[in-house]
């Protein structure tokens, strides 16, 4: 039995409702149906699937705990705050549960090379571990504009072993990074596996990477059970592509009575137009990427620049099966600007002793927002997706601090 | 029969391949594409695919990367494209247009409106380099109601099985992606592109053009030795970004001689 089988999206060609699909130049098409098929077959195969399950218990140190943030919730006065510690995961977030599976596919496909995007840098150094891990040649595409907002993540990717290519096009971001790697695969197609670090990209992408996650939500089931008896009120997880929240709220689509809150990235404020909330800022569709999606662009469907404080979330789209989700009603999706995270994360550290991710922050403002406004009893359980080491320079320089 | 579909039948009568430049609209800036376009055709151009600007050109090499930024840096829109061909037509009705460009852009206007407004500005074919036949097919209808031909892309590493659903779909020519890469990349192998071209014409009666690495006469001679046309693109938007001083007369003069090299490949 495939357990990996769950509600009927994607179809077989990758669309959620309007969303998905399969938006690629040619020369990539043989390529995604390759691995379209051997994802199949892979999941499908007990050996797969055990290999791939032991690798997040032994590497990875999966089960995540669940923490009840008590402190934190007391000070906010309503709902009590649970957090999915996928910050203590090796490499320090949830990144890693995906690059192991597909590093497993690309071994499976007799693939040498692999190719990364990242934005924050946490994709990239969780392809250059498993890279590693595997004995992989691996290149990570950074914008150049993240390369210098991140630079301990690009020495990390190094110490493993990783090449790290600045990119220089366009805004200097994760986008730009994007459309580079998909030239590299263009280019290296027969040797080379694209490891892509969100549920975005072309079919079958975001259904592997939301695959590979869900782990998240299947762990979280059973531990709220554990802890407290029933599942969450509500979940909450920060979406820039979204392959945490999808992790976490997959599991939880088909069961009722549980809300699922994605935050977006509101930047300076959604009204400042220096955002990177496309759900929330209600954006057209569009396609990039390989999918069509939600999508920040001007009227002439160029894409536009986006701002967060978050190198992570700082994405002008949103993986295709949020923006179902969104059409569908069974998400809502918030915006949480780079104030209310920072706020957030001040109140992480000095309350629970904990440094969450600035992407994670997001997730938390939505929740200190929220919590005052549910009952004592009421749990709100938050998917803290990354630790917040690589985030201190930032932090730093923003409050005007020399470290 | 369509204006490309004319053009080409007529150049094969003549046992002739068709020569295609491409240039990207609004580079170096807009004022100045009309008057390229007409370089093109009095170099030997016998269809001219001109870039639409887009801001992730995800399936270009940097030179066309940059042409569209320069494009973009001039805020060249869709509908200024349309307004250069609408403006090229005044004095051009023979040399067939086709808009080359991504997704994005078309979607955003909304494929009835733009496939309307092309066909009225004499635009003649649209090859979205984004959109596969697998996500063509409402696309297709619309341009095929407004008399557009659909240009699509093969590579090397297209089966079979898909090379008989672009198909289906595809008018005018087909545009075989010459190599695995990005445009303007390293060179093509001709013998691997002879051998790929006989596979697709068992599938395809389509006219088969061949691009990607073409940069000069000596590849667009080999070319024109087993293909039914020549794009070249990267090669002319070099000389673009070389200067506007001479620019015009450069780009015909270098097309008058990829013309006379091709005119000797199967004399």
């Amino acid at each position: 039995m495939n357990d990996f089988l769950r509600y009927a999206q994607p179809d077989e060609r990758g669309h959620f409702g309007q969303f998905g699909g399969i938006y690629v130049a040619e020369t990539l098409m043989t390529a995604l149906d390759e691995l379209r098929i051997e994802y199949e077959k892979a999941t499908q195969d007990p050996d797969f699937m055990a290999e791939f399950r032991y690798e997040l218990k032994h590497y990875v140190g999966r089960p995540s705990p669940i923490y009840h943030a008590k402190r934190w919730s007391e000070l906010l006065g309503g709902a009590q705050i649970y957090l999915k510690r996928e910050d203590l995961n090796h490499t320090g977030a949830h990144k890693v549960n995906n690059t192991i599976g597909q590093a497993l596919l690309a071994r499976r496909m007799g693939k040498k090379r692999v190719i990364a995007e990242t934005g924050a840098g946490q994709h990239g150094v969780a392809s250059a571990t498993v890279a590693a891990r595997y004995g992989l040649e691996c290149v990570v595409y950074m914008g150049a504009e993240d390369v210098a907002r991140q630079s301990p993540n690009v020495y990390r990717m190094k110490l493993l072993g990783a090449q790290v290519v600045p990119v220089s096009s366009g805004s200097k971001t994760l986008k730009d990074a994007m459309n580079e790697a998909m030239r590299d695969w263009v280019t290296n197609v027969d040797s080379t596996y694209y490891i892509i670090g969100t549920c975005a990209g072309p079919h079958p992408y975001p259904m592997l990477v939301r695959d590979f996650q869900c782990v998240i939500g299947d762990e979280c089931k059973t531990q709220m059970v554990d802890l407290i008896g029933r599942q969450p009120d509500a979940v909450v997880a920060c979406v820039g592509g979204g392959s945490n929240a999808i992790g976490i709220f997959h599991p939880y689509i088909e069961v009722p009575g549980v809300r699922l809150i994605g935050v977006e990235a509101g930047g300076d404020g959604l009204d400042t137009g220096r955002h990177a909330a496309p759900l929330t800022a209600n954006a057209k569709p569009g396609v990039l990427h390989g999918n069509r999606t939600y999508l920040m662009q001007d009227e002439n469907g160029q894409i536009i620049e986006t701002h967060s404080i978050s190198a992570g979330l700082d994405y002008p789209g949103v993986g295709p099966e949020h923006s179902y989700l969104k059409d569908i009603g069974r998400a809502e999706y918030v915006a949480a600007t780079d104030d209310e995270a920072l706020a957030a994360f001040h109140d992480l550290c000095r309350f629970e002793g904990i440094i969450p991710a600035l992407e994670s922050s997001h997730a938390l403002a939505y929740a200190k927002r929220l919590a005052p406004t549910l009952d004592k009893d009421q749990v709100i359980l938050v998917n803290l997706s990354g630790r917040g080491d690589k985030d201190i320079p930032t932090i730093a320089r923003r409050e005007g601090i020399q470290l | 029969m369509s204006r490309i579909s004319s053009v080409l039948a007529s150049l094969a009568e003549q046992r002739r391949q068709a020569l295609i430049p491409f240039i990207t609209a609004g580079d170096p800036r807009p004022g100045l594409t009309v008057e390229l376009m007409h370089a093109l055709v009095a170099g030997g151009a016998d269809v001219i695919e001109l870039g639409v600007p887009f801001s992730d050109p995800m399936a270009d090499g940097p030179v066309i990367q940059r042409a569209s930024e320069r494009a973009l840096a001039h805020g060249v829109s869709l509908r200024d494209v349309l307004a250069m061909v609408r403006e090229f037509r005044n004095t051009n009705d023979k040399t067939p247009v086709v808009l080359m460009g991504y997704a994005n852009p078309v979607e955003a206007m909304g494929y009835e409106t733009f496939a309307a407004q092309a066909s009225e500005a004499g635009v003649d074919g649209v090859l979205t380099v984004d959109l596969p036949p697998e996500e063509a097919e409402d696309c297709t209808a619309v341009l095929r109601a407004h008399q557009l031909d659909q240009i699509f892309l093969l590579a090397p590493t297209t089966p079979e099985a898909r090379l008989k659903a672009a198909a289906r779909l595809a008018s005018g020519y087909v545009y075989y992606v010459s190599l695995k890469g990005v445009t303007g990349a390293a060179t093509l192998n001709v013998a691997d592109v002879a051998d790929k071209l006989a596979v697709m014409k068992r599938h395809i009666d389509l006219p088969i053009g061949v691009g990607f690495g073409i940069r000069d006469a000596d590849t667009a001679r080999a070319i024109a030795q087993v293909a039914d046309a020549v794009v070249i693109g990267s090669r002319l938007v070099q000389e673009v970004e070389a200067g506007e001083d001479g620019l015009a007369q450069r780009l015909t003069e270098f097309l008058v001689g990829v013309r006379a090299a091709m005119d000797t490949a199967r004399a």
